[in-house]
């Protein structure tokens, strides 16, 4: 079925997208008419998801853990408050555990049983964390999941896999890279990926813009 | 429940698709309804345990078909029906048939940002001693409850190592149930790869899961 129908016509097949967008569209009149739902703050919802939380906050706090070693110590201790420190609390992020990759140890984040994300440093998770190949696997293979986003780690590297069952969140404190070292730490928040802080990918040089 | 959305160990999903140039959102409908799911749920009708709940009652062949904002949307429509804030008919319509439930509480545009920063937090005071201690041996108990529940199936009746004591935690198989929070100590415990996959698992891998006291057992 096509997902990108332009005619909406009353006698035309609806794709199924169609069908779900026809649905939202009466929910939505549905929730307002009855007041329990203020329009303005459905538009504000969206607009703080989409310009203002996301993974350069999670770089932020990463980019100062490297430059910051009194940081860093406070957020193997108490990840919640340290990162709270920076202005990043709340929705999905209420307890925060942060954990070190080192040479010895890898980490990576997962939830098997939903999409459970540190929204206050992540944002919204992207569709392949929520998705079923994902939950499925990283469990249970972890090393071929890595691999399919090109990261291969040393054979006597320990692989852990977090699976975010809780209210607790974990964010990976990626490897900081040689070539990294000394630089500003607005500098090194360019080398933070979103997937090196959900720990299937590694912090790397930027791309020349 | 033992549902489709338990998904860890499943075979035949194929490889992760990872999109680099994934927008946020695919379309109106999906901000809608992340936006619309998130609003009413700041209205106070149910939790974050029974929004999880609801998402888990869509049949498992649908819930294998369908993308993530799609159980979203089923979850809300099954939430507010169920909470007799809105009937079928009036979802199919999208207008009142019926007189709004009183509610005490709408999320306000000035509101928003400040109430997220605010967040849920799941940690209450403790009311008493906990039995585990970070390095005690564990096994999880072999639960299957028709109900919510957040320990995993691929963990039930593993025997894995206390890594850390989160303090006591809003437990969400009572309060998915509206059965109250009956909050109760939480801990992350390691398993052995081996522990849990037996010869199919990975040399070096382990697993860490958070678990309420109530799935636990020493061992």
């Amino acid at each position: 079925m096509s997902q990108h129908h332009h005619d909406h016509g009353h006698d035309h097949d609806h794709s199924e997208l169609s069908d779900v967008e026809l649905r939202v569209r009466a929910l939505e009149s549905l929730l307002v008419e009855k007041g329990y739902v203020d329009p303005e703050a459905l538009d504000v919802l969206i607009d703080t998801y989409e310009t203002k939380v996301g993974p350069r906050n999670g770089a932020q706090v990463i980019a100062k853990a490297w430059s910051d070693p009194a940081f860093k110590e406070w957020l193997l201790t108490d990840a919640t408050a340290a990162i709270a420190s920076l202005g990043f609390t709340g929705r999905q992020g209420e307890h925060m555990v942060l954990v070190e990759n080192t040479p010895q140890v890898h980490n990576v984040v997962v939830c098997t049983l939903c999409s459970c994300y540190p929204w206050p440093v992540l944002g919204l998770p992207p569709s392949w964390y929520k998705a079923a190949p994902y939950r499925a696997r990283v469990v249970m293979q972890p090393r071929a999941v890595l691999a399919e986003f090109g990261t291969s780690l040393p054979a006597e590297t320990e692989v852990r896999v977090w699976d975010s069952t809780a209210e607790i969140r974990y964010l990976v404190l990626p490897m900081q890279p040689e070539a990294a070292k000394g630089l500003s730490e607005a500098a090194l928040a360019d080398w933070v990926t979103r997937d090196s802080m959900i720990g299937v990918g590694i912090a790397r040089q930027p791309a020349e813009a | 429940m033992n549902g489709a959305h338990d998904l860890g160990g499943m075979h035949g999903f194929g490889p992760v698709a990872p999109d680099p140039n994934e927008p946020l959102f695919h379309g109106d409908w999906e901000k809608r309804c992340f936006a619309l799911t998130l609003a009413v749920g700041f209205t106070g009708q149910w939790n974050i345990d029974a929004s999880r709940f609801a998402r888990e009652q869509m049949p498992p062949s649908e819930y294998l078909s369908t993308g993530y904002y799609e159980h979203w949307l089923f979850g809300l429509e099954y939430l507010l029906v169920d909470r007799s804030l809105a009937t079928p008919e009036e979802m199919d319509a999208g207008k009142v048939l019926v007189e709004p439930k009183p509610i005490a509480r709408t999320l306000q545009a000035k509101d928003v940002v400040s109430t997220l920063s605010k967040g849920g937090p799941s940690e209450r005071a403790a009311a008493g001693d906990r039995l585990f201690a970070v390095g005690d041996k564990v096994r999880t108990r072999n639960l299957n409850p028709a109900t919510h529940t957040r320990l995993p199936r691929y963990a039930r009746g593993k025997v894995g190592t206390v890594h850390l004591a989160h303090g006591s935690h809003v437990f969400p198989d009572q309060n998915s149930q509206y059965q109250g929070e009956a909050p109760q100590p939480l801990y992350n415990v390691r398993f052995e790869g081996e522990e849990l996959w037996g010869s199919a698992a990975e040399p070096g891998a382990c697993t860490y899961i958070d678990l309420w006291e109530d799935y636990l057992d020493a061992a």
